[in-house]
């Protein structure tokens, strides 16, 4: 359902919104059947004149305890294994997983900007024709991404929605992860931690573009930057 | 000390034997029942300062850029900054003095059949140590550069370095006044629990104490048992802030994930240190308006046991994707969906408790369902984010900012006023007129389902929280995502609307209300078996106690309930 809100743009989105959707439908059923209960409940043994309240003494507790509590506990707890088996496959294949990479892009986050280093003609980064941009990413459809993520200052998250895909950035550090596009457009890029006053307005813009496309922008960058980063 | 006139209510305890100045009797007391009710009125002044936050906050998301009546332009720096302090405010300022202090102080001493907290002036500077931290945040705004703006989580190096966060003062004050606010909470929990064990009224066995009052114990020593580390965290943040440490600084060989261990370690069972009292007041209002016992008792306290132990094992559900070993996220994702054992046998032991019962929908009694009922929202969709995979979608988006307020409000707001409609005859003596709050309780709670049911679609839409502005991403500006913000928006303003009509009620009632009997819900506990409101000294005699809290309904009596003192 999360297809609903957001495109699924990369490879593991499906995956992600399949989980979303079993636990939609897991605990959908849970609140509806606890939330009928109680209001029938409720409306059952509302205060009447005549009616007295029944009195279980700790013997009548005991068999009731089984019915209302201990049953629908290894319910709920065959629900929770099915969750976290969903949990842990789509996060060792998001997170876990490392396929080999077409191409490395790298991506620093500061306050309160994105550069992006894109490999360029020859595919490999750190060479002298990388493309540095600054809040602008471009990949090409189909093809295995692998991102180095740092970042200057404080901490960040890079975020891209229709992909999925969140990283916090940690100064000091690299973290590495991957991501594959399956639809060209034009997309949001967010930073999801808090980094400072400009935290609000540190949007990026990802660009997915067909092989052509993208070869065309490789020959003929918008926005390049003058140094190397 | 039976010596009082305090029976003939004026609003206040009467408190003290000889003539007391005012200032003796409402700032230096040390009775418990009037630290209670600094406590709740200090806890209430800050949670309107948390709504109006919650107000400029939502105006400009719903009005962008556009002067706020009341504020003013809200700017970046602003918005980071009401943000930050709202949520530190509702959960150090609001939940805990109401829920754990204002509560504990009263009921404890009350439910167990003493005449006070075992160390009275540690309970008197427990009191005035909260109010110097909240001078202390209240001062923070007033720096140069302004108060903190890097969100209740404070994580580091915005937090640590002025250079980033862009106020020197306001981070240090923030940390200060929150690390003391710990002091109080620490002095507070060693009555709570010392009161609890030692001072019970003879006859009152472990089984006989009122879930209320074992809820705000485990609570207690659960925040003392987590907030050790915190309180080095924030010592060791300070140091990096005012005397160039590096303790959290990666270019000094620190680690700024460090934090979040030490934060989050403290701050999951947090959430249920303001859980459980709230949990105890359910207890004690449903048994007494369904007229029934309170279902599997032992259960529900090994349950809260067991609970407050697992929650010592989840902390880092907060960092899945915050660069920590991913293999990691597998381990807390198991604990994490594992509580929603013990929480969703809470829920049934309290549903059960109804069945068969003679429920009257008194107004204590519809705050105490309501929470039931709308806490489970917040139960269910935490599954969403224990889920690690899925929780790589959600995390710090509105539909966490959703999921939490399913569980903060029912926690703080509605408990605080299923805890305030019950209680209040005790406290002040006198009635508050219902059908004043039966209007406040239904758009109350319509409102709250307006204000966070579309943020959860806002969520799953791809906003992100803290964001002040979403003019600046086309995908998150389309006009049906702008409908929802004002809509939630417009629902805060109206349930901001009515809280004037409780507030009246309240203050005219604690004066002006019908006198209430000493017993007016016809309730077992131990507090409502002294006169209302309680006079210095509480009991004259002490009581004692011959049997559980929950007798009600007992065959073979006259009455439907059963004082736990009453011999016959
Ligand atoms: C009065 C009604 C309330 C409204 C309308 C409200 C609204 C909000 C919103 C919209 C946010 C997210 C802002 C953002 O991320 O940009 C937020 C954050 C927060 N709220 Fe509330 N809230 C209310 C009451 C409460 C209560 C009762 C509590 C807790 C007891 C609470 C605790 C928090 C916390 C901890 C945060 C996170 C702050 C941060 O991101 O650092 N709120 N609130
Ligand atoms: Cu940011
Ligand atoms: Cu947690």
């Amino acid at each position: 359902m999360l297809e609903h809100y957001m495109q699924q743009g990369s490879s593991f989105a499906s995956q992600i919104d399949g989980l979303v959707w079993m636990i939609f439908l897991m605990t959908t059923f849970w609140f509806l059947l606890v939330e009928g209960i109680l209001f029938w409940l409720l409306w059952r043994f509302r205060a009447r004149p005549g009616h007295k309240a029944v009195y279980l003494d700790d013997h009548a507790e005991h068999a009731f305890e089984v019915k209302w509590i201990e049953i629908p506990h290894r319910v709920i707890l065959l629900c929770d294994v099915a969750v976290i088996i969903g949990a842990i496959t789509v996060w060792s294949e998001v997170k876990l997983s490392a396929p080999a990479p077409d191409e490395v892009v790298r991506v620093v986050a500061q306050q309160w900007a994105w550069t992006f280093t894109h490999a360029g003609r020859d595919g490999k980064l750190d060479t002298a024709d990388d493309i540095v941009t600054i809040d602008e990413l471009h990949v090409q459809v189909g093809k295995t991404y692998s991102y180095e993520l740092g970042a200057k200052d404080v901490l960040h998250s890079f975020s891209i929605p229709v992909f999925r895909l969140k990283q916090d950035a940690i100064p000091g550090r690299v973290i590495t992860g991957w991501f594959k596009p399956t639809i060209v457009g034009e997309f949001d890029v967010q930073c999801a931690e808090i980094c400072g006053i400009g935290h609000g307005i540190m949007p990026a813009r990802l660009y997915v573009e067909t092989p052509e496309a993208h070869a065309a922008w490789i020959a003929n960058p918008t926005h390049y930057l003058a140094y190397k980063f | 000390m039976a010596e009082t006139h305090g029976h003939e209510a004026h609003g206040h305890d009467a408190h003290g034997h000889h003539e007391e100045g005012w200032f003796v009797k409402y700032f230096w007391s040390t009775d418990h029942k009037m630290i209670a009710k600094q406590y709740l009125l200090t806890g209430m002044l800050l949670g309107a300062v948390g709504a109006y936050f919650a107000y400029v906050f939502r105006m400009q998301l719903a009005f962008p850029n556009k002067p706020v009546p009341g504020y003013g332009l809200v700017t970046g720096a602003d918005y980071n900054a009401l943000v930050t302090n709202h949520g530190a405010i509702m959960i150090f300022w609001v939940a805990m003095p109401v829920l754990i202090a204002a509560f504990g102080n009263f009921l404890i001493p009350l439910m167990v059949g003493c005449d006070d907290m075992v160390f009275p002036r540690l309970n008197r500077l427990s009191y005035q140590i909260f109010l110097v931290s909240a001078l202390v945040l209240a001062a923070s705004f007033f720096v140069q550069g302004g108060a903190f703006g890097g969100a209740w989580t404070s994580y580091p190096p915005l937090s640590a370095k002025a250079e980033y966060s862009l106020t020197d003062l306001g981070p240090t004050l923030w940390l200060a006044a929150v690390a003391l606010e710990f002091v109080a909470f620490l002095l507070g929990g060693i009555n709570f629990v010392t009161t609890a064990m030692n001072s019970r009224a003879p006859g009152m066995k472990a089984f006989d104490i009122p879930m209320a009052v074992w809820m705000i114990v485990i609570a207690s020593i659960l925040f003392m048992c987590s907030v050790g580390p915190l309180v080095a965290g924030a010592v060791m943040l300070m140091f990096d802030q005012q005397v160039g440490t590096g303790f959290f600084d990666p270019d000094r060989g620190g680690d700024p994930v460090l934090w979040q261990h030490l934060f989050w370690f403290f701050g999951h069972p947090e959430v249920y240190v303001v859980l459980l009292p709230a949990l105890g007041f359910v207890a004690e209002i449903i048994t007494t308006f369904s007229r029934k016992r309170l279902f599997a008792y032992r259960t529900v306290l090994y349950t809260t046991i067991g609970t407050g132990v697992l929650s010592f094992f989840v902390w880092a559900h907060h960092q899945f994707i915050a660069g920590i070993d991913p293999r990691m996220a597998n381990v807390f994702s198991v604990t994490t969906v594992l509580i929603s054992i013990p929480i969703a046998e809470m829920t049934f032991v309290y549903i059960a408790t109804l069945f068969g019962g003679s429920i009257s929908f008194r107004v204590p009694m519809l705050w105490a369902l309501a929470f039931i009922a709308e806490f489970l929202m917040g139960g269910v969709t935490g599954i969403f984010l224990g889920a690690s995979g899925a929780d790589i979608y959600f995390h710090d988006t509105y539909f966490v900012v959703a999921h939490f307020h399913y569980t903060f409000f029912p926690i703080a707001i509605i408990g605080t006023f299923a805890g305030l409609t019950y209680w209040f005859p005790k406290m002040f003596g006198r009635h508050m007129n219902e059908t004043v709050n039966k209007v406040h309780f239904w758009i109350t709670i319509t409102c709250f389902n307006g204000i966070f049911l579309p943020l959860f679609v806002l969520g799953a839409a791809g906003d992100h929280r803290r964001i002040f502005d979403y003019g600046n991403f086309p995908e998150l500006s389309q006009p049906w995502m702008q409908d929802l913000r004002v809509f939630a928006t417009v629902s805060l303003l109206i349930m901001l609307a009515v809280q004037p009509l409780f507030l009246a009620n309240f203050f005219y009632s604690m004066f002006k209300g019908r006198k209430a009997e000493a017993n007016p819900w016809k309730a077992n506990t131990l507090e409502w078996q002294c006169p209302s409101p309680p006079p210095h000294g509480n009991f004259s005699p002490l009581p004692e106690v011959y049997r559980g809290p929950y007798e009600y309904s007992a065959e073979g009596r006259a009455d439907d309930f059963w004082p736990q003192n009453s011999p016959t």
